[in-house]
């Protein structure tokens, strides 16, 4: 019996090979992601047992459980779910360009960049044009910081360090820009906004948030698994890939695009959630090795299950205040990041 | 000439406070703003610039000189043209350590929290040097700069969680996380003034040894200089001044490293005349911060640490782009 499983497609023509502990993995972690999913819908100023939250979602429980469960709890889970898997497979799709092990949304801007799409989105359109476009203004924020960053750094080629040092430049001023926007408009704004910038779930619903973000997640996350075994390739180095018949600088701009993507639609609804494109590929990296089409999915997952837990503690440890989500992703994330630099510190 | 140069700076920063006490939301024609100091009859003008004008000049200037003077330490010792207290985490350490002492603790005294801003000041300072150090080739440029962004992204992401679910300060929630010198009265900077002018006096008695210090840690140990000491003492002013700066108008960003640069261009490389031109230019730049400040959103005003960024981040880009952090 071999490692590797090969999955085949004949139309359209795709293959993945995936170790066969992979697989297991996988497995382990989408079960993990559901139970954490139930038990923590369950959680609350009103507790209702794992089984019960299963009957209520299944449409046979009390008539009270069913509403605190689907109308109310449920949102912010899915939420949680789609917001951290969107952003940890942003930050593996980044990690993988960069080749950089530090590379994530947060540190090159592009959360910043995104940010401000969005709080520009709720002060110049609040009114006039509906929700469901912020992802777009987000998006587009993302993208422009994209840009600017590429445009900057690029000096013959763009160095990793010149890269990092040039995000940290542009994601402050991006959040000076987002924080004129919030002191000259009107004050009702102000809280919004700021905890926007925090990164928060709270108070989502089934129609504005989860099915505004559902189908950007429903399209870029596949596509990015799609273009995963480019990303292996990549690693090789831009020479070997070349030389192996890869269109090097194509797929590597298809990529960025469609992380750029990814992190903008997560933030337009979750805020500025910092770090869990950080921490997740670094986690599924030593669960599943680094090829992508075991990473990615295991990212995703794990994404998923860090921002749940996450949130989890933000409304319930000071309970009742309700704490950005970001303050506890941050809060972990932080030490994270300079554990990596520890591990790191000889390369 | 550098000694003219000097002269000059200082008439620009004395015009600038001049402008920055007569204009703002209420022009106040100059010979009123003499005119109530000569001759005061508690007229509603006069009251704009005894309790508000002349305090919020003041902190500007003062915070300008601090920040741009530990920019400049920060940057011998570090060896890395973008060192700053703001890009290495200082600020947002002793921005957060200030607002816990303020919220939680209850500490009401200005006094008080200008030592909770010192301690955070030393404790993110300490874990940055020490996060950027680590590894057999010491500090490089990319770790100490990484670490020095994460422990900002931290401190200031815990800042306005804690801020925002409070409730207790959210009046102040922007003054904490992007610094402004609005609003503030004149014992916020009485109560500073003592660590201010400590941090000063050690800045500039350090400013000889500086110049050893910069020519590398080996050539300096060679010439007999105590290297660990001089470090030492450049670390305690550079906490004294970032963390006296950040109680008095929260973490102001980017002064620190704008000023140096300007300065390294028209003072040359010598530390006794680049410390205390620092001092000057700095202070210069954040009163015409503060100024321009008032105009931006009128009749709101954009807080100054907004202005130093977004003037600041284009210079940051260009030293970045200089071939001297990339190697």
């Amino acid at each position: 019996m071999s490692r590797y499983r090969s999955l085949r497609m004949d139309r359209p023509r795709l293959s993945f090979l995936i170790e066969r502990r992979t697989t297991w993995v996988l497995a382990i972690l989408a079960l993990l992601c559901a139970a954490l999913m139930i038990v923590s819908t369950g959680i609350g100023s009103l507790p209702v047992s794992p089984l019960e939250v299963i009957r209520s979602m299944a449409g046979k429980g009390a008539a009270a459980h069913e509403v605190i469960v689907n109308k109310l709890r449920l949102p912010r889970i899915v939420i949680a779910v789609l917001v951290g898997a969107s952003l940890a497979v942003a930050g593996a799709i980044l990690q993988g360009l960069v080749r950089n092990p530090l590379a994530s949304p947060d540190v090159t801007g592009i959360t910043e960049g995104a940010s401000l799409g969005a709080v520009l989105f709720l002060f110049l359109l609040g009114g006039s044009v509906p929700i469901s476009w912020m992802p777009v203004s987000a998006i587009g924020g993302a993208f422009a910081v994209t840009a600017l960053l590429y445009l900057l750094s690029w000096r013959g080629g763009v160095s990793p360090l010149r890269l990092v040092l040039i995000g940290t430049g542009l994601s402050a001023a991006f959040k000076s820009l987002s924080y004129m926007l919030i002191i000259s408009g009107p004050l009702i704004l102000t809280v919004k906004s700021l905890t926007f910038m925090t990164g928060s779930i709270y108070g989502v619903s089934w129609e504005k948030d989860v099915y505004t973000l559902l189908p950007w997640v429903a399209v870029l996350l596949p596509l990015a698994w799609f273009q995963a075994r480019h990303v292996n390739i990549q690693a090789l180095g831009d020479e070997v890939a070349g030389s192996a018949g890869a269109h090097v600088q194509r797929s590597r701009l298809i990529l960025l695009l469609l992380s750029v993507a990814l992190a903008g639609a997560a933030i337009a609804i979750g805020g500025a959630i910092s770090f869990i494109g950080l921490m997740a590929p670094h986690m599924a990296r030593k669960l599943v090795g680094s090829s992508f089409g075991g990473l990615l999915p295991a990212s995703a997952l794990i994404g998923a299950i860090i921002l749940l837990a996450a949130d989890l503690a933000a409304r319930t440890a000071f309970s009742p205040l309700d704490i950005p989500a970001g303050v506890f992703t941050a809060a972990i994330g932080a030490p994270f990041f300079l554990y990596m630099l520890y591990r790191h510190r000889n390369s | 000439m550098r000694l003219t140069g000097l002269f000059l700076v200082m008439a620009l920063l004395a015009f600038a406070v001049l402008c920055s006490i007569a204009f703002g939301t209420a022009d106040i024609p100059l010979g009123h703003v003499i005119g109530s100091f000569t001759g005061y009859s508690g007229t509603q003008e006069q009251l704009i610039i005894r309790t508000a004008r002349v305090p919020r000049a003041l902190i500007a200037a003062s915070v300008g000189a601090c920040l741009a003077v530990a920019g400049a330490l920060m940057q011998v010792i570090t060896r890395n043209p973008i060192a700053s207290p703001s890009t290495f985490g200082v600020n947002a350490g002793a921005a957060f350590f200030a607002v816990i002492g303020a919220g939680l603790l209850g500490f009401e005294s200005m006094q008080a929290q200008t030592w909770m801003a010192l301690a955070g000041a030393g404790i993110s300072g300490l874990i940055v040097f020490v996060m950027g150090s680590m590894g057999k080739d010491g500090m490089t440029p990319v770790k100490i700069t990484l670490a020095g962004a994460s422990i900002a992204a931290f401190f200031a992401s815990v800042t306005q969680g804690y801020m925002l679910t409070s409730g207790k300060m959210f009046d102040q929630v922007l003054v904490w996380l992007v610094g402004s010198v609005a609003g503030r009265e004149m014992n916020a900077l009485t109560a500073v003034l003592p660590y201010m002018g400590i941090g000063m006096l050690l800045a500039i008695v350090l400013s000889r040894h500086l110049n050893v210090l910069a020519m590398g840690d080996d050539i300096a140990q060679g010439l007999g200089q105590s290297t660990a000491r001089m470090k030492g003492a450049a670390a305690l002013s550079i906490i004294l001044l970032a963390g006296a700066s950040v109680a008095a108008a929260g973490p102001v960003a980017f002064v620190g490293i704008i000023v140096p640069h300007i300065v390294r261009r028209i003072a040359g490389s010598d530390y006794r005349w680049i410390i205390p031109y620092c001092a000057v230019v700095g202070a210069l730049l954040l009163v015409a911060a503060d100024l321009g400040s008032r105009y931006i959103a009128m009749p709101k005003e954009v807080p100054v640490g907004v202005m130093t960024a977004v003037i600041g981040v284009p210079f940051f880009v260009y030293i970045a782009r200089s071939g001297r952090v990339a190697r």
